[in-house]
């Protein structure tokens, strides 16, 4: 071909491109202010009912809000979908992976998206779906150094308002890595998280308020998790890592922007640690006090601000939800317990954590007194420079 | 949950005393000596007992890790690069061992190569912080791996020995 169709066949293609692109976007135009009008052509409309039906008062003012969605895979890009849906005022996003056609079993991505990167196929999504809402998305692992001081910056800073900071931070990971790095942050930042995740037998779930001082933290405990039993050592893992299903992950994402809504819009009781035994049908609650030798030392931190503020506060009516002790259930008809874990080499004493029914520790840790009096031989580096180490490393 | 080799093994690696991760500046200068005091105990162990297995090395800030390490069978040796980041949790999390070459070629991994380890690997390092170094890591998490996942890797053809792939 020469030049000349060459430049002809270039311009038949942008004028397709231009026709495909206007068929991509049907999408609205942004809305400047909510409106609770009943009409077919109001995407709140039915939102905004919410405040005539007397549940919310102030539905609108979801849009003052900001909120970091930290992973976007099963259970994170159906949060980010439901919060876009509810007109949230702005989402941060934060992810390093790429879809796969392996996470179409799960819900909102779509095969076409295979080999973009999440954040930026969320983005459009989300962005198509409801363009009044602000994002903001980060492509980066935030356990590594660099990461994660720029992630702590944005949830200083990344607020509705230009420096102030996100209203609320939910963790969408699937790693102890990342959630021990967003417990790291939200402890130094004094900043209210909600923590979720689906076991790797796909079967179980949970969601956990995390508000550093008053509750207890990531680090406060061996990671909780919901009892199902299905004995962990006998659970068939060859040849694969994790299970998932889209049912389990989407009922987590939906239990999460509920108390997300709830903690927000202020209604109704926000679950400070919900569980979901898919297995059973059966939720446990229940709510855990910091510990006060929690080996993070600003939830230690966190704690001693609590406790002076509490102290200054003068009482006037029995706070709520601390009023009346209810009392212990004794039924147990499903024949759920808590199950004791002996994963130790030496049996350690099992920890006294006031767990709710169903909810048991994923592993237990040796006790304060025993890592005291436990006193073993360690390396001495006094004399040694790190450069020499490093070369005599090298020279191995 | 571990068995007499690894408790022996075990056993001849130096347990670490500072806990400090790479955002406590100072602190993890010291940290970072008593790795890599740990790690050349551990090789040299691992060389006396002819069981030499991997050489790490790292960026200067002891961020970054790299080296490679390798697996005999058949009198044959199969080497594949070795890498990991130290996360800013560290020590209270371990690191994430990954071999990238392997990365798609077994389920028992996950994105970017990351080795999968088994359910008792993260309690017994959560039950040690923070005497476990990157050297129980090594020792606990990536051995064991590869001599369950090499194997298998090779007899389903997915791994080839470097003659057989010149050829």
């Amino acid at each position: 071909m020469d030049a000349k169709s060459l430049k002809k066949r270039i311009a038949e293609l942008e004028a397709e491109v231009e026709t495909l692109k206007k068929a991509s976007n049907q999408g609205r135009s942004k809305i400047e202010k909510m409106s609770a009008e009943v009409v077919d052509s109001n995407p709140y409309s039915r939102l905004m009912a919410l405040k005539r039906m007397g549940i919310v008062d102030n539905y609108e003012t979801i849009r003052d809000y900001s909120v970091a969605v930290v992973g976007v895979g099963g259970v994170g890009s159906v949060t980010a979908e439901m919060l876009t849906r509810c007109g949230i005022g702005k989402l941060l996003l934060f992810d390093y992976d790429k879809v796969e056609l392996a996470n179409m079993n799960r819900l909102f991505f779509q095969p076409h998206q295979a080999g973009l990167s999440k954040v930026k196929a969320a983005e459009a999504t989300l962005c198509d779906i409801n363009p009044d809402v602000e994002f903001e998305v980060h492509n980066y692992n935030i356990t590594t150094m660099d990461n994660f001081q720029h992630f702590m910056g944005r949830l200083k800073c990344g607020g509705k308002m230009q420096g102030q900071p996100v209203d609320l931070i939910l963790s969408c990971v699937d790693n102890f890595e990342a959630r021990m790095a967003i417990n790291t942050a939200c402890n130094e930042l004094e900043q209210v998280w909600f923590e979720s995740g689906v076991s790797e037998n796909a079967v179980s779930g949970h969601i956990q308020l995390i508000k550093p001082g008053e509750t207890a933290c990531f680090s406060c405990a061996p990671p909780l998790v919901v009892a199902t039993h299905t004995d962990e050592r006998t659970l068939k893992r060859e040849g694969v890592c994790a299970a998932s299903l889209p049912t389990t992950m989407g009922v987590v994402a939906g239990l999460l922007v509920q108390n997300v809504l709830k903690y927000l819009l202020k209604f109704g009781d926000v679950a400070f640690y919900l569980g979901y035994n898919a297995l059973l049908d059966f939720f446990p609650t229940m709510q855990m006090k910091p510990n006060v030798d929690c080996s993070d030392s600003a939830c230690r931190k966190c704690q001693k601000i609590y406790q002076k503020r509490l102290a200054e506060e003068i009482p006037t009516e029995p706070e709520k939800g601390s009023k009346v002790e209810e009392p212990v259930s004794t039924e147990n008809e499903w024949g759920i317990e808590i199950v004791a874990e002996t994963l130790g080499d030496d049996g350690d004493k099992e920890q006294n954590l006031d767990l709710g029914k169903g909810i048991k520790v994923a592993y237990t840790l040796p006790s304060k007194d025993d890592k005291e009096n436990d006193n073993p031989e360690t390396v001495t580096t006094n004399t040694d420079s790190l450069e020499d180490l490093m070369a005599t490393m090298k020279q191995l | 949950m571990v068995d007499d080799l690894t408790k022996k093994t075990l056993s001849n690696i130096p347990l670490l005393k500072t806990k400090a991760g790479p955002r406590d500046q100072n602190e993890w200068v010291n940290r970072l000596k008593e790795e890599y005091k740990a790690l050349i105990a551990y090789v040299e162990n691992n060389k006396e007992n002819d069981n030499d297995w991997f050489r790490l090395e790292s960026n200067k800030d002891g961020t970054r890790w790299f080296g490679k390490c390798w697996y005999i069978k058949d009198l044959r040796k199969y080497e594949f690069k070795v890498e990991f980041d130290i996360p800013i949790t560290f020590p209270a999390t371990a690191p994430e061992i990954a071999l990238p070459e392997l990365d798609g070629k077994t389920a028992k991994m996950y994105r970017g190569g990351k080795i999968c380890l088994t359910d008792h690997f993260k309690p017994l390092w959560a039950r040690n912080v923070p005497k476990f170094g990157i050297a129980h890591a090594m020792a606990l998490g990536l051995g064991p791996w590869l001599a369950v996942e090499i194997p298998d890797l090779i007899d389903k053809g997915l791994v080839k020995h470097k003659d057989e792939k010149e050829s």
